[in-house]
């Protein structure tokens, strides 16, 4: 009865059945990554970003630096060499947008916290090639004489707790001391630990909070969650 | 240069049917489009040269933040595909509709200059906020939450029309072309719909968070990301090629039970091919196979369009030496199955591996771009022109001659550089010297392709070439005294069914 001569004769028909034949792979391929528990890893270590690694992550948005880094080491034995070990969905787990990128005009950042100095990147971002001649990236100077804008901090973290990350009330209520504390490695870093383990304190300038220093701090936590020496294979089996 | 003249054929058709020949089509709001998708083309052409040359000598990018590589670039994607792309696709659908359909556009004119005049908002908006620091930050869907709620308006209001006027048609059957329209149309709102799901910080404030995340979200962006390749990239400009290339050749589609067939797997496979973006990644491997496996099956339909549109040629493939703007159409569907071709080979796990994050995937990309939707399109524009405008023909074959030969010679240029360059990227990523060490640094496989990023910068600089040649020849169509009508023309307007 539904044959091609009567659904092209009939506009309505022809959408209802193109509608239905364009739905069924996007649902079998994207409703189970939802309901089957191993898709994400169970690991531990993973854990919200703090306020300034999260302005820093916007900002790294911003400037559309997945255009050309990378950030998912995959399986493969020279990337593992090169970059360290491979990525794991459980890392990028709170991740909004995901930031895997699809190019490598400069090379993968998944693990790319801790490898540097914080005076490295400062220096790097301000003027790639004098520390890569090779390098093709823009100058991000304009970044260290930029005032970070915080005045909405509270609504990002609360947006984000909507959506399902596990921040808390008093998380929400330091927003702003941990990112000013942060910001400035000469102040108490005691708040921000507790709260954040393992995020890097950057040397701003007390008073002016940068948005390099931001970034900095974002890229210094990249890839350094999760500890893998008490894991195993079978755990990360997805 | 002024034999070439379309819809003879199509008229006597519906004068020995005993229908009318002259319908009241709106033109107007074709033209405008046509005229968009041109000026949109240049931009395009021209960001595309810009940021091209950055990334050959980085001091390209001057200092300001908006001239960066990393905000242009989602600027150059989003204006070649979404307002050069989308003008060709709004100029050709609301032209075959009206025609195929013998009926006006559904509505009144003020909806359709609206979705016209909503449309370049939409793209200069969203040009402007990547340049001034507001993105999704995912690829080709970086517009912030407040402008896609535009789209979607504007995007409904288009399906509607279209639509609308399949509804009041006078030919019984829906011919082919349309189908693809509605596929590309209905397909494109679920994308964006789904996609850019996001909620606003505030009311007041552009930033949103993206409701996935991870590993989620990267399967639903590229199940989009891909989809826009196949729906709007694809679909629509068969859309185009079903139209456009009977036309122009004078004959029948060469196979309708093809078309049938090729219609209904291509969409049903394209969908599930998103996942060969992410090989080896943290997505689950259950979900890389199934992207693998119809990205493969995917060649077969992308292939029948491919001989559907070659062998409509049967017996006109003299027009070729006579019709430049033939030769368009035909170059672009012979780039569309090279790269419906090439697509599923880099889908297969172990070509990705060494295909992926290199320049090989962004040479691919513009064979698809440059060969087969910016060349269907050039053909279509040159056939519109004369015809929407009411000239005798084109101002001049022979520098549509050379806008081929130029454009052509542009994008070997530009694939075959990136086919080097990205190989070697690949083969240097994982070379090991003898004593088992990784033997090169990151920083060495970026210099070693610097000499073909200057090739791909001249391909680039060609293709644009093409483009201004193209728009003088078109301008010199409408204004030239040399491409006036001898006979009394029609009413403005009005149009021979069929034309």
């Amino acid at each position: 009865m539904f044959n091609q001569h009567t659904i092209e004769k009939n506009a309505l028909l022809l959408l209802v059945f193109t509608l239905i034949v364009i739905a069924i792979g996007g649902i079998v391929e994207i409703v189970p990554l939802f309901t089957i528990e191993t898709t994400v890893e169970h690991v531990k270590g993973v854990r919200p970003y703090s306020p300034l690694e999260m302005a820093g992550r916007n900002i790294y948005v911003r400037e559309g630096c997945y255009v050309c880094h990378s950030q998912q080491i995959r399986t493969l034995k020279d990337e593992v060499e090169r970059y360290g070990h491979y990525s794991l969905a459980a890392e990028s787990m709170y991740d909004r947008p995901f930031q895997w990128g699809s190019k490598r005009i400069g090379p993968d950042l998944a693990r790319v916290g801790g490898k540097y100095s914080n005076d490295w990147h400062y220096g790097h971002l301000r003027h790639p090639q004098a520390l890569v001649p090779e390098s093709l990236m823009p100058r991000y100077a304009f970044l260290a004489e930029t005032r970070l804008d915080y005045n909405l901090i509270e609504k990002h973290l609360t947006t984000q707790r909507f959506l399902g990350v596990p921040y808390t009330d008093e998380d929400i209520a330091n927003a702003r001391q941990d990112m000013l504390a942060q910001a400035n490695a000469q102040a108490d870093q005691a708040g921000v630990a507790g709260r954040y383990p393992k995020a890097v304190p950057v040397p701003g300038q007390p008073g002016f909070p940068s948005e390099m220093d931001a970034l900095v701090a974002y890229l210094q936590v990249l890839g350094t969650m999760v500890d893998f020496a008490d894991l195993g294979v079978e755990k990360l089996q997805q | 240069m002024k034999s070439w003249r379309p819809g003879k054929v199509a008229m006597a058709d519906a004068v020995r049917a005993g229908v009318p020949p002259v319908i009241s089509y709106n033109e107007e709001v074709i033209k405008k489009f046509t005229i968009a998708a041109m000026f949109w083309a240049i931009v395009a052409f021209s960001l595309g040269v810009y940021i091209a040359t950055e990334l050959c000598w980085p001091d390209f990018n001057l200092g300001p933040a908006f001239l960066n590589f990393g905000r242009l670039r989602p600027v150059h994607t989003s204006v070649a595909v979404f307002a050069f792309g989308g003008n060709a696709l709004f100029a050709s659908s609301f032209f075959v509709v009206q025609r195929t359909c013998r009926a006006r556009l559904a509505g009144p004119d003020a909806l359709h200059d609206f979705i016209f005049w909503g449309y370049q908002f939409f793209i200069v908006m969203a040009g402007l906020s990547y340049g001034l620091g507001f993105s999704r930050g995912q690829e080709y869907s970086e517009p912030e939450w407040n402008i896609t709620l535009w789209l979607v308006l504007v995007w409904v209001l288009y399906a509607g029309v279209f639509i609308g006027t399949l509804m009041k048609r006078a030919e019984p059957h829906i011919y082919v072309a349309n189908w693809f329209f509605i596929a590309f149309i209905l397909t494109v709102a679920v994308l964006v719909l789904v996609n850019n799901a996001a909620v606003p910080i505030s009311p007041f404030a552009a930033k949103s968070y993206v409701i996935y995340s991870g590993v989620q979200n990267a399967m639903v962006q590229w199940w989009y990301g891909h989809n826009a390749v196949g729906f709007f990239l694809t679909a629509g400009f068969l859309g185009i090629m079903y139209y456009f290339i009977p036309k122009q050749a004078n004959r029948p589609v060469y196979s309708y039970r093809l078309s049938v067939l090729h219609y209904w797997s291509l969409i049903f496979l394209y969908i599930w091919a998103g996942p060969h973006h992410l090989h080896y990644t943290s997505l689950p491997d259950w979900t890389q196979t199934l992207g693998m496996a119809f990205s493969i099956m995917l060649w077969m339909p992308s292939w029948g369009g491919m001989i559907n549109g070659l062998m409509t040629l049967s017996g006109a493939w003299d027009k070729l030496r006579t019709d430049p703007a033939l030769r368009f159409s035909v170059t672009a569907v012979g780039f569309y199955g090279m790269s419906t071709f090439e697509g599923p080979v880099m889908a297969i796990r172990q070509v990705n591996s060494l295909s992926h994050y290199t320049d090989w995937t962004v040479g691919h990309v513009h064979s698809g771009a440059l060969g087969w939707m910016a060349f269907i399109s050039f053909g279509a524009i040159y056939y519109m022109v004369p015809a929407l405008w009411k000239r005798s023909g084109l101002y001049s074959t022979r520098l549509v001659a050379w806008h081929y030969w130029i454009a052509t010679l542009g994008i070997v240029f530009y694939i075959t550089a990136l086919w080097v360059a990205g190989i070697m990227q690949g083969l240097m990523w994982r070379a090991y010297d003898k004593f088992g060490f990784l033997q090169y640094s990151f920083a060495e496989s970026v210099s070693a392709v610097h000499p073909y990023y200057v090739i791909r910068m001249i391909g680039g600089l060609l293709f644009l070439t093409g483009g201004l040649i193209m728009c003088y020849n078109l301008i010199q169509t409408v204004r030239s005294p040399s491409t006036e009508r001898r006979e009394a023309g029609l009413p403005a307007g009005f149009a021979v069914a069929g034309e």
